[in-house]
């Protein structure tokens, strides 16, 4: 099982991804450069957070254009399994491989705080090892982490099912309290139609060993590994 | 050519920006504002053989990049470059 965790100038997270599936979830590890058009016989592509090219102009606008870009899409294309992380989430809508638009934070401000999330899709590789309605505690850090997307586009992503992390309280409740950043229904990760292409703002990485105060995070980290050797082996 | 591009956020996109300017005119005094929008405001200095030309170029670079169609519109003007830009 391999993950490639793909590093532009001005990404932030990509060690931390790193060392969560080297370190923690021991499996093997490589870092794509954005030049890269190569994808290095990933089974699973990770795009950190960060600030991938000054975020100039918008979020993920020119991060779009980078060789390693073209590669990622033509491997979402053929069901490899892609996973965009805050930044990341943000590259993958600009390029159109997921709905919408991650947009200014309704309050302004940039949230760092922990934020709880109900688990909708548990049939995913990436989700694989949380429960049907699962409650998981995952940190955010982002100032335009607040999803907006044309009625007909939302109403499409809810019902097929392709809301996979909604911020809630502590016992799931999801409502206008919850929600961090202002993001339509509360949406904090989606998923595309096939269930291949994964974007979600919480940073799975910086919860992943209980010496960070929490762990729910590798249930993420987790799931792919054990999903993607599932894979293999039948 | 120069173009001058104006981008905005779509009418149905929540503008935080434009909300919390509106805010501070209104604490100053001037309480006449029903809404303020914030965008972006870009030049383009271009070769192009006719304004037409330069109208479909500038069109596609603003569909392409320079606004993202989900959430915001755009609008420019192309102006012959009297003075030249460095």
């Amino acid at each position: 099982m391999r993950f490639g965790v793909v590093v532009f100038p001005g990404t932030w997270s990509d060690r931390d991804c790193g060392w969560v599936i080297d370190q923690v979830v021991g499996a093997e590890l490589v870092y794509l450069w954005h030049k890269d058009a190569d994808l290095k016989g990933c089974d699973c592509v990770i795009l950190p957070g960060g600030f991938a090219y000054g975020d100039y102009l918008r979020t993920g606008a020119i991060a779009r254009f980078a060789p390693v870009m073209e590669k990622i899409g033509q491997f979402a294309d053929r069901g490899g399994l892609v996973w965009g992380i805050c930044n990341g989430f943000q590259i993958l809508c600009e390029a159109g491989l997921l709905p919408g638009a991650l947009i200014r934070n309704a309050s302004l401000e940039f949230r760092c705080q922990w934020t709880n999330l109900v688990v909708e899709r548990t049939d995913l590789a990436f989700t694989s090892n949380c429960e049907e309605r699962e409650v998981i505690r995952i940190p955010i850090s982002h100032g335009e982490g607040n999803y907006f997307a044309d009625p007909a586009t939302l109403s499409r992503l809810e019902q097929r099912g392709q809301v996979v992390f909604r911020y809630c309280d502590a016992n799931g409740k999801v409502g206008p309290g919850a929600n961090p950043n202002g993001s339509l229904h509360n949406i904090a990760g989606i998923v595309n139609a096939r269930g291949n292409v994964l974007g979600m703002m919480p940073h799975p990485e910086r919860c992943a060993e209980a010496e960070l105060g929490g762990t729910d995070g590798l249930k993420l980290f987790r799931s792919v590994a054990e999903n993607a050797l599932k894979v293999l082996v039948s | 050519m120069i173009a001058k591009i104006i981008v905005t956020p779509k009418p149905v996109v929540n503008d935080p920006q434009g909300i919390t300017v509106r805010q501070g005119l209104a604490s100053l005094g001037f309480t006449e504002i029903s809404d303020v929008r914030v965008g972006k405001y870009i030049e383009v200095n271009l070769e192009a053989s006719s304004e037409h030309e330069a109208r479909q170029r500038v069109e596609a670079m603003c569909n392409q990049l320079l606004a993202n169609h989900v959430i915001e519109d755009f609008r420019f003007d192309i102006e012959a470059d009297g003075h030249r830009h460095r």
